[in-house]
């Protein structure tokens, strides 16, 4: 299952990638679409609200299941992934382009403590 | 992904399931299909097309005897006596005294010595010990035959859609004649197929045109991979969720159950409390009457997909989900509701999705039948 080597992972299936300018852009993985099957609806947080690491903050249902979205690292909501709410199958299409929402972290070296792609390709192995 | 099939049971088509892609999980101790892929194209496949379902974890019981009629009489909640043409089928459930659902199931009608239930996987074993016991306790003398296991197992598959009798016949071109003529909730048994003696019954899950069609367990695989080569497309327990929600058709366990009476899950019409036979659980519910309607529901609002258990918050009191899901043919989330007494189609609810409460309409079921949405 494809792991892209340049994202950090968290053991609730969310990947992180970390911008430029200090953001950071939160989506499921590979995995975690595979496992909810066909999505139909996404439930994201306002821009604006303040996350707390390892809290729920969104959801990403599928036709059988609805799947809580964790926040990787405490920060606030910057952007969130407007399209998905009329496409929410494009992260069965592409998990990793089909991004939920961009954090600013309240402490980026958090973004550091998560697992990297090799770390994670082993706790889904 | 863990494999923890070790301990689950399997159907005769398990490899060829797992041969074509197929996501398995365990479904009540079975190791079943979810989906091959995608669970919406498998679902839009019966609808419009042709699909198959292994339902082979379902069993098969044959009940033989002189006195089988009149068990029947006593044993399930519907009336047997409306079964008087050999191959005619009865969907009924099997009550406890105490007026609850132990299970759900289909009784077939072959001669006045042969019935055939095919009862729910999951109920099997308890519904056979109850059958034994109530066979013993009445002095019936019958003999009670599983045809899951061991020799002379059947397997089932249902091939169901608008083009799914003519894609069986493709395969079973000998049992044509016979089929084409019987009409739903029928039934034939061809003995020289070329995969052995089948029954053939024009019935389903889904809501559409359809058969489902008991094989030899040992011949299954091949003909499985000869409906796959006719352009039968395999469908997983996914789609056959979302294909039976849309057709307002009830599943045990979730549903109703041993806690539920049937008049509160939307089965007075299998009920016969008009005839003048007794039957297990009949005086409890004549005593307890219905308390709750069965009905459908279609959220209007975002927020959420309708699923189990949420609460339904109505003007005559609260009701619960007891199925819900995304529907593929409306393209809107849909459930299944025991609502209070009172509600009527039209009324909008309000439905408790996490923190909040959506509206939702109140319809009369099915949401889809044949193709067609008839629930708006």
């Amino acid at each position: 299952m494809n792991v892209p080597a340049d994202l950090k992972y968290t053991t609730s299936h969310e990947w992180v990638r970390t911008e430029a300018d200090g953001t950071i852009t939160v989506g499921i993985t590979e995995f975690a679409q595979d496992a909810l099957g066909d999505i139909v609806f996404v439930d994201l947080p306002k821009v604006g609200t303040a996350l707390e690491a390892g809290k729920d903050c969104a959801v990403v249902e599928s036709v059988k299941a609805a799947g809580d979205i964790y926040a990787p690292v405490t920060g606030e909501v910057v952007a969130i992934n407007e399209e998905l709410a009329d496409a929410p199958e494009s992260i069965n299409a592409d998990a990793f382009a089909a991004w939920l929402f961009k954090l600013k972290p309240s402490n980026i070296a958090d973004v550091d403590a998560l697992m990297n792609a090799e770390a994670y390709a082993k706790n889904i192995a | 992904m863990t494999q923890t099939a070790t301990s689950l049971k399997a159907t005769p088509l398990n490899a060829a399931h797992r041969a074509a892609g197929a996501k398995m999980v365990d479904f009540g101790g079975w190791d079943m299909p979810v989906n091959y892929g995608s669970q919406i194209e498998e679902h839009h496949a019966v609808r419009t097309d042709c699909g198959m379902f292994d339902v082979s974890h379902m069993c098969v019981v044959d009940l033989q005897g002189e006195n089988v009629r009149s068990f029947l009489r006593g044993l399930v909640a519907n009336n047997v006596d409306k079964l008087q043409v050999a191959g005619k089928a009865l969907y009924s459930c099997m009550l406890k005294p105490e007026g609850t659902v132990i299970d759900d199931l289909i009784v077939y009608f072959f001669s006045e010595n042969w019935f055939r239930l095919v009862v729910n996987a999951g109920t099997a074993e308890k519904d056979i010990a109850w059958m034994n016991a109530r066979n013993a306790e009445t002095n019936s003398g019958l003999t009670i035959t599983q045809r899951r296991d061991g020799a002379n197992a059947f397997a089932l598959v249902a091939v169901q859609g608008p083009n799914a009798r003519a894609k069986a016949w493709e395969v079973l071109p000998e049992t044509k004649a016979a089929s084409a003529e019987i009409k739903p909730f029928n039934a034939v048994i061809v003995a020289d197929t070329s995969f052995g003696e089948v029954m053939v019954a024009r019935t389903g899950y889904t809501g559409e045109d359809g058969f489902e069609i008991a094989v030899s367990a040992d011949r299954v695989t091949e003909f499985w991979n000869a409906l796959v080569a006719a352009g039968v497309k395999p469908a997983g327990l996914g789609a056959r969720d979302t294909l039976r929600l849309e057709a307002g058709m009830n599943l045990y366990g979730q549903d109703m159950d041993e806690t539920v009476n049937p008049l509160d899950a939307g089965l007075a019409w299998t009920i016969d409390l008009v005839s003048e036979r007794d039957f297990v659980g009949k005086q409890a519910l004549q005593t307890q009457g219905q308390n709750a309607q069965f009905l459908g529901l279609i959220l209007r609002e975002k927020g959420g997909i309708l699923r189990a258990h949420q609460k339904v918050v109505c003007a005559q009191g609260e009701g619960e989900i007891t199925s819900g899901t995304f529907s593929p043919t409306m393209q809107q989330a849909i459930a299944l509701a025991r609502l209070p007494m009172g509600v009527s189609v039209g009324d909008t609810v309000h439905v408790v999705i996490r923190d909040k409460q959506l509206a939702a309409s109140v319809v009369k079921l099915p949401f889809v039948r044949n193709g067609k949405i008839l629930a708006v």
